[in-house]
Order: structure tokens, then sequence, then C-alpha cells
């Protein structure tokens, strides 16, 4: 039996990467991205003394905007647009620190070590003002759920018609490729609309969590990020023949979202060899959408990157899992292979 | 109206699927292909339907709107009822309206499938289940109706009323490939085509076929050559190429079962020798 049991095992590749892979995968997640701890924040000063009190600074604060002739305006637009962690707004007694609380760890750190200045510097807390982390965790949440309908929920729909045998059927029938994807695709596309605004609408309700921004950009954003993890869902649909295989490879997908997308664990915490995985991941650059939204009321025009990296995500992955999956559809003749309709078709009653 | 597979070859990776198999199928008759596990039989029928890749050869079918498809799985969608997955195959074909209406009464009733059109097809028994795949399949009133063991797993009743839809199809000017293991079945088709291996060992009609068989089929209880002997309910027939079976064997007339499985072992104890 036992002997039985490993000779199956060896030959279920998929299973035996997951058994091997992901204790690998856990503990260089939680060995090097498991970290709460941020090390600098990004910070801005702005004001006619920006120069002196910079100098001031610990090296904990990592000073990457001075602007003297700025303002608090200047300052809020900075920590709005996500490019500091905290601004100094310098020329007033005592300095005002505005803390980007949409970064909360970052922004726990920055209030932490602000305290130690005592009556010098006055801190205000902007977008997340009681450091919530549901606030924080809602929006990312949302970017979660359309990846679990869009990967999990698709590839085994699509599987699904594999595994009865009715895309054999679909196969010979006058449908295109394109429309039966289309159609596939279009219910979990509705669903998985439909709940990213009910868990919106949930979030905002039970957990008080604003919506500063502009919702157009916002579902924009999520349609794009839901055609990158349909496109995932359609790929992982291609290489597998069960619904079981393609839940495990869809696992596969999916862990790495959660842990390294900057959902859980800061990116800026995360070791660079580590870090550099979550830059490959869609949730990424949705949940910067989607908190930025939400939380920053930030413009379509701060959020150009992720926008951009999604937009490139999702033409690169959706086009390739639907030429994977037109292949399987419409398997075609190799050159060389005639394949002719006889001349003088009659009409043919069958009955 | 004739359809065809050319000189088809089909390789997955180092198997041959297919060997240079010619086979052709006329308008309004049924072209049986059997053969054991293995054979070949769902390739023929697959290739003919555009559903594998030939490496050589060539294929005489018709365009995807006049073809029509039994796979060998379910062939229908489980979570749908009958009317719904007769519709929306139906919808595919551009049938709509009354047209669709009269066609789907009329197929479900020749089907004795009308009391269960609001039943989901996975609550179907296994014969209801492939007579509408069977209807999803002629709902079109294809050219060409390839049929993948439409009797496979059924009972003798669902078996006897797929016959005579499959019959009154081919009555009606529809060519028909289909592929069976049940020999009694192959008996009744226009042609037969016998596969082993990718292989065709023979085809034509049931009487000439038994009449191109060469050698003796004789009966016996203790085989002299195991390897070319195989049992027949509680005896056992063992084949002699040459016809020079030894003195005092009993000697009976091969039926199709007798020829099939002799002309497959004449075929396996070659490649062997």
């Amino acid at each position: 039996m036992i002997v039985k049991e490993f000779r199956e095992l060896i030959r279920d590749r998929r299973t035996l990467g997951l058994l091997i892979m992901m204790p690998l995968l856990l503990l260089v997640i939680f060995g090097y991205a498991a970290n709460f701890y941020v090390s600098s924040l990004k910070t801005a000063v702005v004001g006619p003394q920006a120069s002196q009190v910079a100098a001031t600074l610990p090296p904990f604060f990592n000073v990457t905007t001075m602007q003297s002739s700025g303002n608090r305006a200047d300052a809020a637009t900075l920590l709005q647009d996500n490019k500091v962690d905290v601004a100094l707004v310098t020329g007033q007694a005592p300095v005002l620190a505005l803390v980007n609380g949409s970064n909360l760890f970052a922004a726990q750190s920055a209030v932490a070590a602000l305290d130690k200045a005592g009556n010098r510097v006055k801190t205000q807390v902007l977008y997340n003002p009681g450091l919530k982390t549901s606030w924080v965790m809602v929006p990312a949440i949302i970017g979660l759920i359309l990846t679990f309908i869009g990967t999990i929920i698709t590839s085994i729909g699509m599987v699904r018609e594999r595994e009865a045998g009715t895309l054999e059927q679909l196969a010979v029938m006058p449908i295109k490729p394109s429309r039966v994807i289309l159609g596939k695709i279009a219910p979990y596309f509705l669903i998985a609309s439909v709940d990213m605004i009910i868990v919106t609408v949930l979030g905002i309700v039970l957990f008080g969590v604003p919506f500063r921004g502009n919702p157009l950009p916002f579902a924009l954003g999520a349609a794009i990020f839901l055609f990158v993890t349909l496109g995932l869902g359609v790929f992982i649909s291609t290489i597998s023949q069960t619904a079981g295989q393609a839940i495990q490879t869809a696992f596969f997908f999916l862990l790495p979202q959660i842990l390294l997308s900057g959902m859980i664990f800061p990116l800026e915490a995360m070791a660079a060899g580590v870090r550099w995985i979550g830059y490959l991941l869609p949730l990424t650059y949705f949940t910067m959408i989607s908190q930025g939204i939400m939380l920053r009321g930030a413009p379509i025009s701060s959020l150009w990157l992720p926008f951009v990296v999604l937009m490139a995500m999702a033409v690169v992955v959706f086009t390739g899992a639907t030429l994977r999956f037109r292949r399987d559809l419409a398997p075609g003749g190799p050159p060389g292979t005639a394949r002719k309709e006889p001349a003088a078709a009659e009409a043919v009653g069958t009955a | 109206m004739m359809f065809a597979v050319r000189s088809a070859t089909v390789r997955f990776g180092q198997t041959l699927a297919l060997d240079n198999v010619t086979v052709e199928v006329p308008g309004g008759s049924v072209i049986a292909v059997v053969g054991g596990d293995g054979a070949g039989k769902s390739t023929l029928l697959r290739a003919l339907a555009g559903e594998v890749r030939l490496d050589s050869g060539t294929i005489e079918a018709p365009s995807k709107q006049r073809l029509g498809y039994l796979p060998a799985s379910a062939g229908s969608w489980a979570a749908l009822t009958v009317t719904q997955n007769i519709d929306f195959v139906a919808g595919i074909y551009g049938l709509a309206g009354d047209e669709l209406t009269a066609r789907r009464a009329e197929l479900l009733s020749r089907a004795s499938l009308t009391s269960a059109a609001g039943r989901l097809a996975a609550q179907l028994s296994g014969g209801m289940r492939r007579k509408l795949g069977f209807v999803m399949a002629v709902v079109h009133r294809p050219a060409l109706l390839i049929l993948d063991e439409p009797s496979t797993g059924i009972d003798p009743v669902s078996r006897i009323d797929l016959w005579r839809l499959v019959s009154e199809a081919a009555a009606s000017g529809a060519a028909i490939l289909m592929s069976t293991t049940y020999l009694d079945e192959a008996e009744r088709a226009a042609r037969l085509v016998v596969l082993d291996s990718g292989k065709i060992l023979v085809q034509g009609s049931y009487d000439q076929v038994r009449a191109g068989f060469t050698g003796v089929v004789a009966q016996t209880s203790e085989p002299v050559r195991s390897e070319w002997a195989w049992r027949r309910g509680r005896v056992q027939h063992e084949y002699w190429p040459g016809g020079d079976p030894p003195a005092g064997a009993t000697v009976v007339v091969p039926d199709l079962e007798d020829i099939v499985t002799a002309l497959a072992l004449a075929q396996r104890n070659a490649v062997l020798s």
C-alpha cells in the first residue's frame, strides 16, 4: 500500500510540486516577507525651514522630497499621491507632521517616532486617522475576492466543461472560439462585479471605510484587474484536466497574492529578494488603486503606474490564455493536412 | 453525398493511433467502426469531426453547420434541463421560434423523452442521457452524423430506442459513422470497419466480411495454442488461419465476434512472431 501510494504520488507531478514547493514558499515568505517593521519612512519636508528641519531628522526619516517653497497643501498632495509616508510642514511652531494613514504600518511607525519629539511636532494622520486595520484591509479584500472568483471559480467552470466532454462538442459546433470564451467568462465577470459592489458597500456601511475618490476610475481599475484574474482562470483551465487540478494550480497563484501583494505585510518591509515577487503580482497594483481611490481620494493621474501595469498584465495574460483555450477548441490541422467539404452539397433532412 | 477519411495517419507521441486509414461514409447509410479498446475507433471519429489533427491524409467532411457529433462522454450539460440542452444547441445552429418548438417536440417524442423534458440532464438515466445526446446531435438535421459509442453502458431497451433513431436518421439521408463495442449492433450497419491498433483489418458489408474471412474457427474445450484461442460462453474457440485444425475438431460457422477476434489475433501474433 505504501509503495503504491508513493508510485501514484510520484506520477502526480502537481501534488508533488505542491508538497515540495509549498513548504519552501511558506519558509521564504514568512522568513523574508512576514515583517511588520518598517525600517525607514519616505519623508517630505516643506516650508521655509525645510532644510534645517531635514538636517535634524534621524535616519529613520528618509527625506526624499524637500520643498522650501511648499506649504501644507503641497504636503497633502504628496501624501495623496502616495509619494511619501510622512510630510513635515515647517514655518510654524510646532512643526506639522502629516502622516499617510493609508500605509498602515508605516503610519504606525511614523506616529510612534514622531511622539518622541514631544511638543516640537504636531502629528496629524490623514486618510485613516484612527489607523484602523479594516480601512486598509477592505480595499485589498475587494481585490482578493475578484482574484478568487476570477481565478478559482472561473478555472473550475472552464475545466468542468472539459471534464464533461461538452467542450469537445462545442469545438465541432459552428460557434466561434471567441464567442465560447466570451460566453464562459461573462457570467463570472458579472458575478465578480456584483460581489465587488456588495463588498465595497458593506465595507463602507459596516466598517465605516471612506470612499473619497471617483468611483469611475475605481470601476475601471477593477474591470482591468478582473480581466487579469479571468485570464489567469482561463490559463489554469488550459493546463488542468480536472477541477481538482484546477484548484491545486489556482492555489499556486492565489497564495503569493495574499502574502506578497502588500495586503498583509507591507512591501517596503519585505527583503528585496522577495519584494520583487510582489511587484509581479496583479493584486499588488489593484490594492494600490483601491486604497488610493477609496482612502486618499487619489485622482487617476497619480495612479497611472498601477493602471498601466495592470493594463499590460491584462493584455498579456488574457490574450495568452484565450489563445491557448482557442487551440483546445479549434485543433485545426498542420500544414499539409487537407480538410475539405465535398462539392455539390445537397440538402439532407435527418429525421 | 460522400464523406471520407483518406490515408489518415495520426500519432500521439510514440503511439500510432491511426495508420493509413481510409473510410468512406456515403449518405443514407450507417458505417460501424468496431474494435477493441485502443483500436483507434474514437480517433478515427474525432479526426472526421475535426477534433484531431492528422499527421498525414485528407478529410472530406461537411462544414460545422452540417455536422452532428455525439462524443463518447455524456454529450449534454448536466445542470441544464433536457429542453434547455436542446434549445442551447439548436440556437447555435440558428434554429429558433416555431421551427425549434416543432423540431424539439418531434425529437423528444421519437426518443421517448417528452415526459423528461423538464428534468435536469444530471437526473436522467444513462440511456436517457445518451438519447438526449443523440437528439442534440441531430437537431439541426446534419448531413454527417458521427456517434462515438452511443449505446455503450445503456440498457437493452434504450439500445433499441437509439438504434431506431439512428436508422431513421440514415433513412432521411444522413451519412452516419458510429463506433460500437457491440458486434450485434455492428452487424446491422451497411458497412463494417474493423480496426485494431490503428489499422483496418477488414471493411465491407457484413456478408462481404464473412465471405472474405479465410481460415477455420474450431470449438474446443482445451485449446491447442492458447494465443489463438478465446472464450465463447462455456467453450473456447480457436482460430486456424491455414484452415488446418486437428482431426476431430468441431468446426463452427464464425459469427462477427469470431471474425473480429480471429483477425485481431492474427494481427497481434504476426506482430509478435
